[in-house]
């Protein structure tokens, strides 16, 4: 593709998102940096408590108190957007960056119409009149696909199945056109047949609008047909991230490839799955070396001892001193 | 003859449980209604043969934790029979009548965070069935029981001084699997048992699942809405819609070749890992509400192949390789084969 005409709309670098407590400061998200092109999905993907929501959450500036960003920068489209007031990051929101969250129902005004909701939305980020927000609210819902627009703008959100209130967030997230949606766990809540259904929606209308995603999910069948790059997170950091078809097919990082190893699959015989020992390290207790040294079948002594860094092998870039070549042990890459 | 096996441990025939949904007595009166009445199971039957995995997929609201909740007698059935190793269900009235099966049959719930008492000690919740039973007198005997039966799910018998909360969610469903066991069923019914953990946990738990049923020789019941699973750990797959069961068969049998046009429909809803970028074909319309299910075949709305009589008959579920299948337009032979459906 012409991957050398996108530039990068949303550009992460060194994030680090900490959460003070009484007995220390713990890091949730540590030194993550990555970037989203114009009209590209990037998955980001992880077990809970990777870091994967709040790395998310810390881009729109939606960090629950008294998580903070510590350090590093986020840039929208050329703008430092990491360290702007309330009032100037809210203008953004909406008008610029707009969000899918994993529950509908949650992220609906349960006492309000659908429509009211999606016309103050409109009206807030631009100057509409009333009929015209009315207007373009019922042409937005009939875009992401839901039936009879007409009589299902006065309804409220309660009288919508989980798959349609799902559009409704879609067509309230797309409403001002957005330049970068973030999709957290978008059809996690959703029936396989439904979640099929939102995915072909999403992908058609980022297409259609030419918008950045950034897709946080745990589900890597989603990633394989959605994204065109994939992050994968553990214990808030990238351990590694790369073109979709390399981290799922050829999965450089020992953790990468043992979650893609314990999914089962359809048609796939096998008596047992491969089977990652152990659990992710709470913050609290986080490993000193690299993170996933505990868990990791190809551990060597250096992994204890210091923290790898994402390096460049083959097209992908891995947190993984088997593939640093100063390092002893390191397998040869064929 | 009519199922897998020769001896099925379980064998459930025309399963029904109708839940009443009706709005106070008052309302149907100023309203002019009738009750309303929820079909969740309405006339299941299957077989399962010892040492084998049954399990049932499908959408939710689909009744298939329903029939989990009726094999193990949580729920009373509207009619049908449930038969356990030759005895019918049904016919126990009685607390005393029931206790020799209860202890063989036992459930392991979805969620590991409230299906453990938060306030017990681990050992006491796994010594609950010990004690209930009666099978172990002495407390010292009792302790080295639940040592045995935490070590069995790979958890140490030191755990057992802890509280669930000091646990990961795939360790507290080792939990549960521990306490399941410890009364020695020869049935588990699971209920959607790793659909709340994370993948390299759900694998760490099947895999000792699938570890336990060679050992012990158990017999599950698996509910599940996730193909890929149900794929891995299933012997036999029961396909179930709106409180029917539109399909079963062995496992790789009903996948590989499905017959029924919803199993294809979901089957060819799983996202694909290894052709990244495929398009996944978008399974059409939802499912309806279960107190107004569309009249004959209940998928029709939803069916492309659907004709009149699918609209008025419902279907009887015919024999195929290796189970049945309920559809008018297999039974007539004017499916196109799954090849060609997908091309098309």
């Amino acid at each position: 593709m012409n991957d050398r005409e996108r530039r990068p709309l949303l550009e992460v670098e060194n994030l680090r998102v900490e959460f003070p407590t009484r007995r220390g400061t713990l890091v949730a998200v540590d030194d993550v940096s990555f970037h989203i092109d114009e009209g590209e999905v990037l998955g980001v993907v992880g077990e809970s408590g990777a870091g994967k929501s709040l790395t998310g959450a810390a881009i729109i500036g939606l960090l629950e108190p008294p998580g903070r960003i510590a350090s590093g920068q986020v840039v929208l489209d050329g703008r430092r957007i990491d360290n702007l007031s309330y009032e100037q990051m809210r203008r953004i929101r909406g008008r610029e960056i707009g969000m899918v969250f994993q529950d509908p129902l949650t992220s609906l005004n349960p006492l309000y119409t659908v429509g009211r909701q999606l016309v103050e939305t409109l009206q807030t980020h631009t100057d509409l009149g009333d009929d015209e927000a009315r207007e373009r609210a019922i042409a937005l819902l009939s875009e992401v696909g839901i039936p009879s627009p007409r009589v299902r703008i006065d309804q409220y959100p309660h009288q919508f199945s989980g798959g349609m209130r799902q559009r409704v967030v879609i067509a309230l997230a797309l409403c001002i056109n957005p330049r970068l949606i973030i999709a957290d766990e978008p059809t996690t809540a959703l029936d396989v047949s439904i979640q099929a259904q939102i995915i072909v929606l999403l992908k058609r209308l980022c297409r259609d609008h030419g918008a950045a995603v950034m897709l946080i999910t745990h589900d890597m069948g989603v990633i394989a047909e959605t994204a065109d790059r994939v992050a994968v997170m553990y214990a808030g950091r990238l351990a590694e991230i790369g073109a979709v078809d390399q981290v799922i097919n050829h999965a450089k990082h020992p953790y990468t490839h043992g979650l893609m190893g314990s999914i089962p699959v359809v048609g796939h015989d096998a008596d047992e799955l491969v089977q990652i020992e152990g659990t992710m390290p709470r913050l609290t207790a986080i490993p000193s070396g690299c993170a996933f040294n505990p868990r990791c079948p190809e551990a060597f002594e250096h992994c204890r001892a210091a923290r790898p860094d994402l390096i460049a092998v083959e097209d992908s870039q891995v947190a993984c001193w088997l593939y640093d070549p100063s390092v002893e042990r390191a397998v040869s890459l064929e | 003859m009519k199922g897998p096996g020769p001896t099925p441990l379980l064998r459930v025939r025309n399963l029904v449980k109708y839940f009443d949904v009706s709005p106070p007595l008052i309302t149907r009166v100023l309203n002019r209604e009738g009750r309303t009445v929820l079909k969740a199971v309405d006339g299941v039957s299957f077989d399962i043969p010892a040492g084998r995995t049954f399990s049932l997929v499908g959408e939710s609201g689909c009744g298939k934790s329903t029939v989990a909740r009726l094999v193990v007698r949580l729920y009373e059935p509207t009619a049908g029979s449930i038969e356990f190793d030759g005895i019918d269900l049904s016919t126990l009235r009685t607390r005393k009548e029931m206790e020799p099966v209860r202890g063989r049959v036992q459930m392991i719930f979805q969620d590991p965070y409230a299906s453990l008492n938060p306030r017990w000690r681990v050992v006491d919740i796994v010594a609950e069935p010990i004690r209930t039973h009666r099978l172990i007198d002495n407390d010292a005997d009792i302790v080295l029981r639940v040592g045995e039966l935490l070590e069995q799910v790979r958890l140490s018998p030191a755990d057992g001084a802890k509280f669930p909360h000091e646990f990961s969610g795939g360790q507290r469903q080792r939990i549960s699997i521990a306490r399941a066991l410890a009364s020695n069923p020869d049935f588990l019914v699971c209920d959607e048992p790793t659909s709340a953990l994370d993948v390299s946990v759900q694998a760490q738990i099947l895999n000792l699942m699938k570890g336990l049923q060679r050992d012990l020789g158990l017999t599950y019941l698996f509910i599940s809405h996730d193909l890929a699973v149900v794929y891995h750990i299933s012997d036999f797959v029961g396909v179930m819609y709106l409180g029917r069961l539109v399909e079963w068969g062995q496992g790789k049998d009903v996948f590989r070749r499905p017959r029924h046009p919803y199993t294809r429909m979901l089957l060819e809803a799983i996202p694909d890992l290894e052709m990244s970028g495929k398009q996944r074909k978008a399974v059409a319309g939802e499912v309806p509400s279960p107190i107004h299910p569309p009249s004959g075949c209940h998928f029709h709305p939803r069916c492309p192949y659907a004709d009149d009589r699918c609209r008025a008959e419902s279907p009887v579920p015919i024999p195929v390789a290796s189970g049945e299948v309920a559809c008018h337009g297999v039974e007539e032979g004017r499916l196109p084969d799954r090849a060609s459906s997908t091309a098309a």
